[in-house]
């Protein structure tokens, strides 16, 4: 394998992924760059989540996976179904990060909630709207300054207050702090609109590029079959 | 030193720190655990009482068997934890009164905490103060492996490590714990007083607060009861146990 790019944050090569005994991504390569939005688009169970884990480094796979050197990586999950069950704080929830005060204070602050900081960590984590949850796992994904998120599937349609989507926000967040992004969807409007990158994935990988210039009728074909029709009147 | 205040102490203190662990176990959804566990120890517990030694090491063998028995299910078999609960239940009992004397039941099934002896009580409260520790430092990562591993993992925690010592808590607390209710009643020890703390706690510092405090009290009560009625203990310690149970359900704010 060649040497690292000085500006390169991942390289993957002829990644495999099986679990139990299921092959779930099969050889796949890419590279990202500092900078890059990168999108891992597909159908549902089409293995995208099981590429950010592999990625994550929670998986079992075989080929190579290179992150550079002392690079920080803030993780975004899609949700945590059992949260809820635990009685936590706001403020609880990001010491488990050991966030200081100060840096709680901060983040909660730059993505978005205005509110009197010590009177909103003490508030339940069960309690927080989808959306506002949402912004919370960002802030947590962003404790510490890591310099990639990965991010599983944002859920689009969510008002998290305001005029922002989670989108715009993301936008706001990669510009102050210089951040790479990876995200997993099967919105193929925020393909376009926010990525610079887009990986097609159904198990196999169906393409790679810029997403104006090879996201065309016969590859979304390809990659949803029927379901296509779907995903362009949605496309505006 | 009175056997009261003696078995007044080892009931605080097993009952504070079971609490306490109960409330990790209700968020890993697994405070039944404790159950099988505690039937799986009465074969050993019957065997103490035989040959006279103390139960609790009787107990604690059967218990590490437990615990890989656990291990083994979560890793090779994808049956929810019920069905060990059940698969285990029934046989811990059978095994224990095949050579088990039926008169020496009531001790190995709801516990004896009057016979305590004055090294009894120092072992116990050392261990007590020990897994308290254990417990305090292991808090906030399992809270967030039980969370999501993923994200724990993502965090560089070691969940394995983490889960081991867990579970190592988990089988001490039990084998401490059919001192106080016997192999029968282990589960109650610990998912009680942290399904009461639930009901009551806004936060996670009030939760584990709270399951200790419950555990400690529903012991300390239900020993005192013990004293003034001669009802067996073990039981005792349970109904008042419950009977915060069903007060919090009814001061629960939602």
């Amino acid at each position: 394998m060649r040497l690292m790019d000085k500006n390169t944050i991942l390289k993957v090569k002829n990644l495999n992924v099986e679990l139990d005994g299921e092959k779930i991504i099969e050889n796949l390569s890419f590279g990202v760059k500092e900078g890059d939005v990168l999108t891992i688009l597909g159908p549902n169970g089409a293995g995208k989540t099981v590429l950010l884990r592999t990625l994550l480094g929670v998986l079992p796979y075989k080929g190579e996976i290179e992150w550079a050197k002392k690079i920080k990586i803030g993780y975004v999950p899609q949700r945590l179904p059992f949260i809820k069950d635990i009685p936590m704080s706001i403020e609880e929830f990001f010491k488990l990060k050991e966030a200081s005060r100060k840096e709680i204070k901060e983040i909660l602050n730059s993505v978005g909630f205005k509110e009197n900081p010590a009177l909103f960590q003490k508030r339940g984590i069960g309690k927080l709207s989808s959306g506002q949850f949402q912004r919370i796992l960002v802030a947590w994904a962003l404790i510490r300054n890591p310099d990639v998120l990965l991010f599983d599937e944002p859920t689009s349609g969510i008002d998290i207050g305001g005029e922002e989507t989670i989108y715009t926000l993301l936008a706001k967040l990669k510009e102050k702090r210089n951040l790479t992004i990876l995200l997993v969807t099967h919105d193929l409007s925020v393909v376009f609109k926010f990525s610079n990158f887009v990986i097609c994935l159904n198990k196999c990988p169906i393409c790679q590029g810029v997403p104006k210039e090879v996201l065309t009728p016969e590859i979304l074909y390809k990659l949803y079959g029927e379901e296509v029709k779907f995903y362009e009147h949605h496309r505006h | 030193m009175n056997h009261f205040l003696l078995s007044l102490i080892t009931g605080i203190f097993i009952g504070g720190a079971a609490g306490y662990l109960g409330t990790l176990m209700l968020s890993k959804r697994m405070a039944l655990v404790a159950g099988p566990l505690g039937h799986l120890t009465l074969p050993g517990i019957a065997l103490a009482l035989l040959y006279g030694f103390d139960v609790s090491l009787g107990a604690f063998p059967f218990v590490i068997l437990g615990i890989i028995l656990i291990w083994l299910f979560e890793m090779r078999t994808k049956l929810p934890m019920e069905a060990l609960t059940a698969i285990v239940f029934a046989s811990g009992v059978a095994i224990a009164f095949l050579f088990l004397p039926i008169e020496q039941a009531e001790i190995a099934l709801v516990g004896d905490i009057s016979k305590v002896s004055f090294w009894d009580t120092l072992s116990v409260s050392f261990l007590c103060l020990l897994l308290f520790l254990i417990i305090k430092k292991i808090y906030s990562k399992m809270t967030l492996i039980n969370i999501s591993e993923e994200l724990a993992k993502s965090e560089g925690v070691e969940v394995k490590k983490y889960n081991l010592l867990y579970l190592g808590a988990i089988a001490i607390i039990v084998a401490l714990g059919v001192k106080v209710v016997g192999g029968l009643l282990t589960a109650a020890l610990v998912a009680i007083p942290a399904a009461t703390s639930r009901n009551l706690s806004k936060n996670l510092f009030q939760f584990s607060l709270f399951g200790l405090l419950f555990g400690a009290i529903s012991s300390l009560l239900g020993i005192v009861l013990y004293k003034s009625f001669g009802l067996p203990a073990g039981p005792l310690v349970i109904s008042v146990s419950t009977l915060f149970f069903l007060i919090s359900m009814i001061l629960k704010k939602d």
